[in-house]
């Protein structure tokens, strides 16, 4: 049978393993964060999968993206070490961030991902300098910021898009819209009814898409990166995705209407659409990613057990690296 | 070889030299060139106030005009640090960093640590500080104290040419991010500095003037402002030691403990608003580390706890004068 899909079987493999270990990293989270084994918050990206995987698999290591405070899922999709991002929200020694950074602040530069962020639209102006530094230093790398409906509000964001749009950068401004900042509805904060009009309120091209469709956001994708790569500027992406969970754990999310997250999981989860359109296609069996899910259980389950027998860091770690010299 | 130079001058052949030295070195800001876009000349400002003129032709592709959109471009300068390049930002006044402050306490100052010492964030942001222009309570705040409680940032403020040309040409240099505040009305003081560049340590405060019986510490236009008062002490027959710390952080405290353990009389000049301030971290830190050497009360001479005001009358009041200065170390001294 052919395949009707823009990857070939081994990246529609790879986009499922990273999804999986995005959902499975969330999930465990979940339980584990219930438990009391974590200490602060964590904010998790469950149901959102298909976007952040759908981008990043067109990115490479010195493509730039500045994430968000729901970041685990952004990080994974760029290829940060699973293990040291679980050792990170245990607060361990050899988390990614050597544990002080946290759950908000895992960063990785060398995989071009500049950190989750505490702050809301603050990514929109480090990547404009990512996209900025791309264009002064002559190599194709693209800067992506990921901000949610939320923050599509920030002045900071906007600010960015027009400052990306007079100076034509390689910077793609992708809007994860899953309805709600916090427990506020998208109706009730944001004015414009679509962020299409936005793009083009500051003369770039806005695109709307299914984030819960892998391939729709891939598509799309492709056709933004390729763009700002090849010096045609920035654009705005929008995924119309699903929060699985609150805001935070712990959230009681009484502002969902009855039945939402049931129906989300039920009809809306980008895992199982994805697994309905490859294994309808017979482009991929069951049994194949039946193995990536053991896998990635197994990883998950290894990157537990390591995390809660890492060492903590030490007193004398407290008041090292705030300067590379003082 | 050395020869006269103005603050101003200084720093735009600061910026000059490093940015011919390291192509990763930009500068960008509001109008650093000027007349983007527009009909008329290139280069039409060289900054607000010409501090950069003539760079843009030397260095056309290094230096960025911005749209006055002080959290992007401001942000857009500390992501650039983290990914090669060497940014210089400018923004015109100090009074503008609440506008931006997210990108550099936030962001810039804590990457470092956050991220695990795995992050470099060389960025220079500068801004001119400090009262004396008639430019009222939103363009003349000295907001050191600020920046210098914020871990992971450094804060300079230098009082002359010579200092100002090698401390930027460090703070280029220099892998943090560094606070590089120009006092507005040091601008046209001139003083001896090298053609060559040189570049000044950071936490090496400089002593302005020797002296035995009172310590004044200091920074900015009021090492000047001390300065004057201590010749004027002089013909009292009162030897004023004049330490300039150049850097707030680092800050050398050493210096300042020694030139105490010598005089046992303490001045803290500051330009800063009095709570919380330079002034007051100095006086605490003499106060644990060298108490058994102070003869008398330390002294705090600041700006007081108010706005910049406007009118002439009413400003020359805010600054700390030489007067103040001199009354603070007469008082020491018991006179």
């Amino acid at each position: 049978m052919s395949n009707p899909f823009p990857l070939e079987k081994d990246g529609l493999l790879e986009a499922y393993r990273r999804m999986k270990t995005i959902r499975e990293f969330e999930e465990r989270l979940h339980v584990d964060f219930g438990r009391g084994d974590i200490p602060g918050f964590v904010h998790l990206y469950a149901g959102e999968e298909a976007a952040g995987v759908g981008i990043m698999m067109h990115l490479q290591d010195h493509d730039r993206i500045a994430s968000t405070h729901r970041g685990h899922g952004h990080c994974i999709a760029k290829g940060v070490d699973v293990k040291g991002m679980m050792a990170e929200i245990y607060g361990k020694a050899t988390g990614s961030c050597a544990g002080k950074g946290g759950s908000m602040h895992i960063a990785d530069l060398s995989k071009g991902m500049m950190g989750a962020n505490g702050i809301l639209g603050a990514g929109a102006p480090l990547v404009c300098g990512a996209a900025l530094a791309a264009q002064k230093l002559g190599h194709d790398g693209v800067g992506i910021t990921f901000f949610g409906d939320g923050a599509s509000n920030q002045g900071t964001v906007l600010e960015s898009m027009n400052l990306a749009a007079i100076w034509n950068l390689p910077a793609i401004f992708v809007v994860e819209n899953n309805g709600y900042a916090e427990s506020t509805s998208v109706d009730y904060a944001v004015a414009s009814d679509s962020y299409v009009d936005r793009a083009t309120g500051f003369g770039m091209p806005g695109i709307t898409v299914d984030g819960t469709d892998f391939f729709a956001v891939y598509e799309a994708a492709g056709e933004v990166v390729k763009r700002a790569r090849e010096g045609g500027g920035p654009t705005l992406l929008e995924c119309k995705m699903i929060r699985f969970f609150g805001h935070f754990e712990g959230d009681a999310q009484t502002y969902r209407a009855p039945g939402e997250n049931e129906d989300n999981r039920k009809n809306r989860d980008c895992l199982k659409i994805f697994r309905a359109k490859v294994t309808e296609a017979g482009v991929l069996n069951d049994a194949e990613l039946d193995a990536i899910d053991a896998e990635v259980m197994t990883l998950i389950e290894d990157a537990v057990a390591e995390a809660k027998a890492a060492p903590l860091p030490t007193p004398a770690d407290l008041t090292t690296d705030v300067y590379v010299s003082y | 070889m050395a020869r006269t130079l103005s603050m101003k001058d200084a720093i735009n052949e600061a910026l000059d030299q490093e940015m011919t030295r390291d192509p990763t070195v930009i500068m960008m800001g509001e109008d650093i060139v000027g007349g983007a876009g527009a009909a008329g000349e290139d280069d039409a400002w060289g900054g607000v106030l010409g501090v950069s003129k003539g760079l843009y032709h030397k260095h056309p592709k290094q230096m960025i005009d911005t749209p006055l959109s002080e959290s992007a471009y401001v942000g857009a300068a500390i992501g650039a640090a983290t990914c090669g390049l060497r940014p210089v930002a400018e923004l015109m006044f100090i009074d503008f960093m609440g506008v931006c402050l997210d990108q550099i306490y936030n962001q810039a100052a804590k990457f470092r640590y956050m991220f695990g010492g795995k992050a470099e964030t060389p960025v220079v942001i500068r801004a001119m500080c400090g009262a004396g222009f008639r430019a009222a309570a939103q363009h003349s705040q000295m907001l050191t104290p600020i920046f210098t409680h914020i871990p992971g940032l450094k804060v300079v403020c230098p009082s002359n040419a010579y200092d100002t040309k090698g401390l930027l040409i460090q703070a280029i240099r220099d892998n943090d991010p560094v606070i590089f505040l120009e006092h507005k009305n040091l601008y046209a003081s001139e003083c001896d500095v090298p053609e060559e560049p040189y570049a000044i340590p950071f936490g090496e405060a400089s002593i302005a003037r020797e002296g035995s019986d009172v310590t004044i510490v200091t920074y900015g236009l009021m090492v000047p402002n001390s300065l004057a008062a201590a010749e004027t002490l002089k013909k009292e027959g009162i030897d004023v030691e004049v330490i300039d710390l150049r850097t707030l952080s680092p800050i050398d405290m050493d210096t300042v403990i020694e030139s105490v353990e010598n005089t046992g009389r303490l001045v803290c000049v500051d330009e800063a608003n009095p709570r919380c301030s330079i002034a007051t971290d100095i006086s605490a830190n003499v106060a644990q580390d060298a108490f058994g050497a102070l003869k008398a009360p330390i002294e705090m001479v600041t700006a007081p706890h108010s706005p910049v005001p406007f009118s002439p009358a009413l400003e020359d009041l805010y600054i700390p004068s030489p007067d103040r200065i001199a009354a603070a170390v007469r008082k020491t001294m018991g006179a």
